[in-house]
């Protein structure tokens, strides 16, 4: 009989290895499901982890769709280092890009390029505004930050509907739920003529870095993960952990709220209710997967858009549904967390069932 | 006077769905484990209900499936949080997201698809009791159910053995376990069965409140919900008087609506959520009486050595 045993040191090889194990078991589980629907699997797969990666334009595209990942992911990494459990990143990430559709539509002919900037920066108030209201209830009211970031994202979806279906809605847009086109002026910059890949890139890569520095060399960094894996020994050492709950709530709603601003004046280019396809939830899986480390989002975020894309392409090309998208997601944290057992265990072989239970001193 | 009676009862109606899912969730809490997952079980099970009953045309074998499908997602959940010790935030999260989506996926076949005509229920001479039978007397017998239950799982808490051990192991399962109780096992029982209620709920919602599937419909009522056990500080009376106060908002939103208030859908939509936050912040500002009700293990993993 195996029982399961506490390890006496978390196995390094497993938490490397633990995303790739999920990866695997969601792929063969992919597998069966294509089996099921009755298509080909290598087709399927082909669409999810080929296709996207065929041509130059393929890699434009998919970076279009991991920069909002990575950046918000990168913020739920600070909260969740932190033991603060922001699972609103979706609300703030609205929020962003309705603050800085506010800015873009400002914008008039004498305009210059700076303006970009301004829907940058405030496309990250506006996700501050909203995860600083998850900070101050929490921190003056004690109110649940789940629940309440949560529940947020549900006010910011209505409040974007709200804008779009009636003070903002464009007077010449037949009647359509949308705002005016953006002017051009306020286009996020492309990296290349022709692709839709623009400086989110880069800012993502600065993203990373920035954070990188500021989790492992900074003392900031240090005292926030310190209240996250022992908030006694943080209470002890006198680390604040009102101001953990602020930093890692700012920090988080700048960085969604940033995606939000870059996605709406970039490839969207006017602001719709169908901006959002799930970036601030996926995100949380693209943090887990990565394990909350700046470089291990980089790999996750790529991974994660391979799936939007792969589900889009499904969708077109074998007529699956384009919701499969979101289970592959569901499941490849499912099966993480699943795997992520056997970082901190192991099991053990305590000798055949039948016998009686036998005592060995290090049990 | 007869739409107030109508009002009443349509308030009791979305009330049920709410009070299934919270007093599920408050045996799970009792027993130390939150079940984040809430909202993507009830969506699998309204799923689950609505296809079931699409194909039978029993509703009660459609609640059979929801309630079948809430207790094999929510012991998934068990397994991997009690048994493998997986983080019981991140693992809820991810059924949720996980139900979300293959609901979705699974469900594409049934947004067109209608249940057979919606049975009519009314209790023999109480319904024509002017006003009161209107309001009370003319439900779904699940409404009635979701009231038995309430006063069950009261008593079940209070004054069976059963129910001590159970609030023992949310309270302290080290002390649990060195009495000799099979902490696991009945954490494992428990969040089945509150996975089973959050089912019932899911199947009521799309059986008999909407009755319609559609994609993501549940759309936050398994975290309203969660929120609710908060609110009623672990108590299922309580629980019962928040799911039909939510009930009411809901309501309220809908008969605002229906008057032609000048204000815009959106923000009334938005009235339930807000409510939530109101409420969240109202029961919370108190830590001390927060902590002196919640189950003290709540979140917290129990390994055993040994």
């Amino acid at each position: 009989m195996f029982k399961l045993e506490a390890r006496p040191q978390p196995s390094r090889v497993m938490s490397y290895a633990s995303p790739l194990i999920a990866l695997a078991i969601t792929i063969l589980i992919g597998v069966g499901i294509f089996l099921w629907l009755g298509k080909d699997p290598i087709k399927g797969l082909e669409m999810f982890f080929v296709e996207p990666l065929k041509s130059a334009q393929a890699i434009s595209e998919l970076t279009v769709k991991a920069v909002p990942l990575l950046l918000i992911a990168l913020g739920l990494a600070v909260c969740f280092r932190s033991n603060i459990w922001n699972i609103g990143a979706e609300g703030q990430y609205l929020l962003g890009a309705v603050a800085g559709s506010w800015v873009a539509m400002q914008a008039g002919p004498g305009t210059g390029r700076w303006i970009v900037a301004l829907i940058l920066l405030g496309g990250a108030l506006g996700g501050m505004v909203w995860s600083g209201l998850v900070a101050f209830l929490k921190d003056r009211f004690n109110a649940n930050e789940i629940l309440v970031s949560l529940m947020l994202v549900y006010v910011g979806q209505q409040f974007l509907d709200y804008l779009v279906f009636g003070p903002w809605k464009d007077p010449n847009g037949y009647n359509f739920p949308q705002t005016i086109t953006f002017l051009s002026v306020t286009k996020i910059p492309r990296l290349m003529d022709g692709y839709r890949a623009n400086i989110g890139v880069l800012i993502a890569i600065l993203a990373v870095a920035a954070l990188w520095t500021f989790l492992f060399r900074t003392y900031r960094g240090f005292q926030l993960q310190v209240g996250g894996l022992a908030p006694a020994a943080a209470r002890y050492a006198g680390f604040s952990s009102r101001v953990a709950l602020w930093t890692a709530l700012l920090v988080s709603g700048a960085m969604a709220g940033l995606a939000g601003a870059l996605e709406v004046a970039g490839p969207m280019g006017q602001l719709t209710p169908y901006l959002s396809v799930g970036y601030g939830f996926a995100a949380i899986i693209v943090a887990f997967v990565g394990r909350l480390h700046p470089v291990g989002i980089v790999f996750s975020s790529l991974l994660m858009s391979l799936f939007y894309i792969g589900g889009e392409l499904a969708q077109s090309r074998l007529g699956l549904p384009k919701a499969m998208t979101s289970v592959f997601q569901g499941l490849l944290l499912f099966t993480l967390l699943g795997c992520d057992t056997w970082i901190h265990n192991r099991l053990r072989w305590i000798g055949k069932p039948r016998t009686a239970p036998r005592r060995s001193e290090e049990a | 006077m007869e739409a107030w009676a109508l009002q009443v009862a349509a308030t009791l109606n979305a009330g049920t769905v709410l009070a299934l899912a919270g007093l599920g969730l408050l045996i799970n809490e009792r027993a130390g484990i939150v079940n984040l997952g809430a909202e993507g079980i009830m969506l699998m099970a309204a799923f689950a209900g609505f296809a079931t009953g699409v194909h039978s045309g029993s509703d009660f074998l459609g609640f059979l499936a929801g309630g079948a499908m809430g207790a094999i997602l929510a012991g998934t959940l068990g397994y991997l949080v009690i048994w493998l010790n997986a983080n019981q935030y991140a693992t809820g999260l991810a059924l949720s997201l996980f139900g979300t989506g293959l609901s979705a996926f699974a469900g594409i076949k049934y947004t067109q698809e209608k249940l057979g005509p919606r049975p009519h229920f009314e209790i023999p001479f109480l319904s024509k009791i002017p006003f009161l039978g209107s309001a009370f007397f003319k439900q779904h017998p699940m409404v009635y159910l979701a009231i038995l239950l309430a006063l069950g799982i009261a008593w079940f808490l209070y004054r069976s053995r059963a129910g001590l051990v159970l609030r023992a192991i949310g309270e302290n399962p080290e002390s649990a376990h060195a009495l000799g109780y099979p902490v696991r096992r009945i954490r494992l029982s428990a969040v089945i069965a509150g996975g089973a209620l959050c089912g019932l709920a899911g199947a009521y919602l799309s059986l008999i409140y909407t009755p319609l599937w559609v994609e993501g419909m549940v759309s936050g009522k398994g975290w309203i919900a969660l929120a609710l056990t908060t609110f009623a500080t672990w108590r299922p009376g309580r629980i019962l008087l928040g799911a039909y106060l939510f009930g009411g908002v809901t309501m309220l939103q809908f008969h605002l609506q229906g008057q032609g208030v000048q204000i815009a859908s959106q923000l009334l939509t938005m009235l339930p959520y807000l409510a939530t936050i109101a409420v969240l912040v109202l029961i919370s500002r108190n830590p001390a009486w927060i902590r002196a009700n919640m189950p003290a293990s709540l979140g917290k993993p129990f390994f055993p050595e040994g």
